[in-house]
């Protein structure tokens, strides 16, 4: 028999493992979001394609400069940084300046993963954070929806995607208002079928519903995402704005339009759902959900904005390490 | 939830690994020849090590005493072979400590026979003689942890064994033993079971059976006579079904409480492996010189389902399965979910070798590691919902005590959240850091 000893490895058990792994799980999500994201580029055309590369540019180039200096190479492996430029791309609205989205994307991974330490460590979802930056720094341009293409070629690039750095942030556009705008501002509706099909008006990824949660049951099926946490949301957000258009159904919104309008759906299936800024525990995931409905449903009526999705989620990304805390699981046999 | 535990009871949480039985689980058990020397090691068992009764050059029978037990917490040591005692000294063990051993040079011209004239007649023995008779038989537990069987049946004053259930889950992947051992000594494990039960005074006898395993299953059935109070119960396949408190919790939905013992629940709970040792000792007289190991994995030649005398070398093991295939790169002793790795083929089999298993590159290729993402997948896999990615954090950063607050004391190091992490973070390894670090604490205060 053949000597082996020698090169016997001693590495502990468990060898056996299961097959996902992190970068298959990022790429999962990528995979989930296609259908949407060319949706997207059907409705709004070559420009907005452009938003999204320039987003995902500028997160891949953020990324790849700090794993430099960092001199870790695997970060850039683990697809979660084009992830988080294609989220936050599919946030911004399709007119948006080129430059502004890519600033977004060098905002989103710098101040929102590398300075805390990089993937894991993050307390806010980071394509979240790069778009609350942008909707505070340049306001104007974050809600100013184009028209969608119509009859124009998909080749059509809107002025205002070409304005040049920090010279034009504004460039005047055909615009009006998305059905979120409509609905707070002058009580207009719009078909729930154009919410659900896509063909309405706003950032790019929230526009077709249906084709948000095709992606987000695949990523069901792959065990890629935690259901309670979609789950969660949209139940409070039906119960909460049912209860209020039982009170008074012209000034508030039915449930329906409530979950297909604006950008819940992206943001309950694809961003609440970010393991990393959301609880670990199951309870948690439960009160994290929650959480989020009630306070989309409160902004969205009473606050300021016609969308609040962003901030309800960012809340409740900063209560995460409170809510894992006192939600721990009771041990075995204890 | 509720009502599909209405329909099956089980434990929570758990991982689902492929089994990967099929190379051996139709494979009978056959015997491994004798070889030139046998090495017994003193402290085979959890327990105090036993003390050597012999002298170098002492002529010894096969199944003849060479060890007494060192204390209650200890058992006796039998020569697996008729030859001489060879040395007594210290010799190197699969955890590459050097450790008391007695080396015997096996006869090449005795028959093997046993000396032992036979049974013993049980009926008769009290509570107390019965279990000195274990204790003196060197019967340990036989799935992996190899805890004196004497001690578990030593039940304090006050507390009643009203269950006797047989672990025949075999949840780890790659084995097969215990599922051979139900195939075709189901006769033995039924006798050996009614002789526990009837000393320990319990009510029922229950064998938990992984339902990848129907024939076991089958047979077992139909051996089973009508005026026998005996249960075959049909588990899920689950990684680790086969820990005794999820044993438990499956069979008869109770939870042991952290820090207490089956026999607190009126359960006792003894491997298929060990209660038929307890009928070969009861029944023909031959005490614990022999078990059955499982040789498998991708990088074993013929994989095979043996009777091993114990003290054989790992090495001649293998010899006798063809050899390791050129690609094998790790030799591990037990199952691939909470086995140990050895540096040496020269390690014997011991009481607690339940398989030897040959592992190549595809499964010691290290993947590269990510950062935790909080993914929760560690939390899902833990059989005692604890949280691993904290253990892992702590343990990282050198902050022990942390890990005890968070019960790190609980962790069975069964492996699941090591096999479920996604970012291949090396989890209950880097919890059993903690463990250790922990131990040392305790046994020397500054």
């Amino acid at each position: 028999m053949k000597q082996k000893d020698p090169d016997l490895l001693l590495l502990h058990a468990p060898l056996l493992r299961q097959g996902m792994t992190t970068p298959s799980a990022m790429r999962d999500v990528l995979y989930a979001l296609t259908p949407a994201t060319l949706a997207a580029l059907w409705f709004f055309g070559l420009g907005a394609l452009l938003v999204l590369a320039a987003g995902i540019a500028g997160a891949v180039l953020t990324e790849w400069f700090f794993a430099r200096l960092q001199k870790r190479g695997e970060t850039l492996l683990d697809a979660s940084a084009i992830l988080t430029g294609l989220l936050l791309g599919l946030t911004l609205p399709p007119g948006l300046p080129l430059w502004i989205a890519f600033l977004g994307g060098v905002v989103a991974i710098g101040l929102g993963k590398v300075i805390w330490g990089g993937l894991g460590h993050n307390l806010f979802n980071p394509a979240l954070l790069g778009r609350a930056f942008l909707l505070a720094t340049f306001p104007i341009p974050m809600t100013t929806w184009t028209s969608l293409r119509g009859d124009e070629s998909f080749f059509h690039i809107s002025a205002s995607n070409l304005a040049l750095p920090f010279m034009q942030t504004k460039v005047d556009v055909v615009s009006s208002a998305s059905p979120l705008g409509l609905m707070k501002f002058e009580q207009e509706v719009t078909p729930l079928t154009n919410l659900m099909f896509g063909n309405t008006l706003g950032s790019l990824g929230e526009t077709s519903g249906l084709l948000l949660l095709l992606g987000g049951i695949y990523l069901w099926v792959r065990r890629d995402l935690d259901w309670r946490i979609p789950v969660s949301i949209l139940l409070a957000v039906v119960v909460f704005s049912g209860c209020l258009t039982l009170v008074d159904a012209v000034r508030f919104p039915t449930p329906w339009f409530s979950i297909f309008s604006g950008g819940l759906l992206l943001g309950a299936i694809y961003m609440a759902t970010d393991p990393v800024t959301s609880p670990l525990t199951p309870r948690g995931t439960w009160i994290f959900g929650i959480g989020i409905g009630v306070l989309v449903v409160l902004i969205r009526v009473y606050g300021g904005l016609p969308e609040g999705v962003m901030y309800a989620i960012l809340l409740m990304n900063a209560a995460t390490p409170l809510i894992d805390r006192y939600t721990q699981p009771r041990i075995f046999g204890r | 939830m509720n009502t599909l535990r209405l329909l099956r009871r089980n434990f929570d949480h758990g991982v689902h690994p492929a089994h990967l039985k099929q190379q051996t689980e139709d494979l009978s058990i056959q015997r491994v020849p004798f070889v030139s020397h046998y090495v017994m090691p003193l402290g085979q068992h959890i327990g105090v090590p036993c003390k050597s009764v012999v002298e170098v050059g002492e002529r010894v029978e096969r199944g003849q005493l060479i060890a007494k037990p060192g204390g209650f917490v200890s058992t006796a040591l039998h020569s697996p072979v008729t030859g001489t005692i060879n040395e007594i000294g210290d010799f190197r063990g699969a955890d590459g400590q050097f450790a008391p051993a007695i080396q015997i040079a096996a006869d090449p011209y005795a028959t093997q026979q046993l000396g032992s004239s036979g049974g013993i007649d049980w009926q008769p023995l009290s509570l107390e003689e019965f279990i000195g008779a274990v204790q003196m038989a060197g019967i340990v537990g036989m799935g992996g942890a190899a805890f004196p069987s004497h001690v578990k049946f030593s039940v304090p004053d006050g507390i009643k064994i009203r269950h006797l259930l047989i672990n025949g889950a075999e949840c780890e992947p790659y084995l097969t033993n215990d599922h051979r051992l139900m195939v075709e000594r189901p006769e033995d494990l039924l006798l050996g079971a009614e002789i526990v039960r009837q000393k320990l005074g319990a009510e029922e006898t229950i064998i938990g059976v992984e339902e990848n395993k129907p024939e076991a299953i089958e047979i077992l059935g139909q051996h089973i006579q009508p005026e026998q109070s005996v249960r075959v119960v049909p588990m899920q396949v689950k990684y680790p079904q086969g820990a005794e408190k999820m044993l438990i919790k499956t069979v008869f939905d109770k939870e042991v409480p952290a820090g207490q013992l089956p026999r607190d629940v009126e359960v006792c709970v003894n491997n298929v492996g060990t209660i038929v040792a307890i009928a070969d000792y009861f029944l023909r007289g031959v005490p614990s010189i022999e078990r059955i190991v499982t040789v498998s994995g991708p990088g074993a030649s013929y994989p095979a389902n043996l009777i091993v005398p114990l003290g054989t070398p790992v090495r001649e093991v293998l010899r006798f399965c063809g050899g390791l295939k050129d690609e094998t790169r790790e030799v591990i002793m037990g199952g691939p979910m909470m086995g140990r790795p050895t540096a040496s083929l020269d390690v014997p089999v011991l009481k607690g070798t339940s398989g030897i298993l040959a592992f190549t590159d595809a499964e010691t290729a290290r993947p590269q590691e990510y950062p935790c993402i909080r993914c929760g997948r560690c939390l899902e896999a833990c059989p005692y919902f604890l949280n691993p990615s904290r253990f892992a954090r702590l343990a990282r950063a050198r902050m022990y005590d942390e890990m005890e607050q968070y019960s790190v004391m609980d962790c069975v190091e069964c492996g699941c959240c090591t096999f479920a992490c996604p970012s291949h973070i090396p989890i209950v390894q880097l919890i059993r850091t903690g463990k250790d670090a922990l131990r040392a604490s305790k046994e020397q205060p500054e």
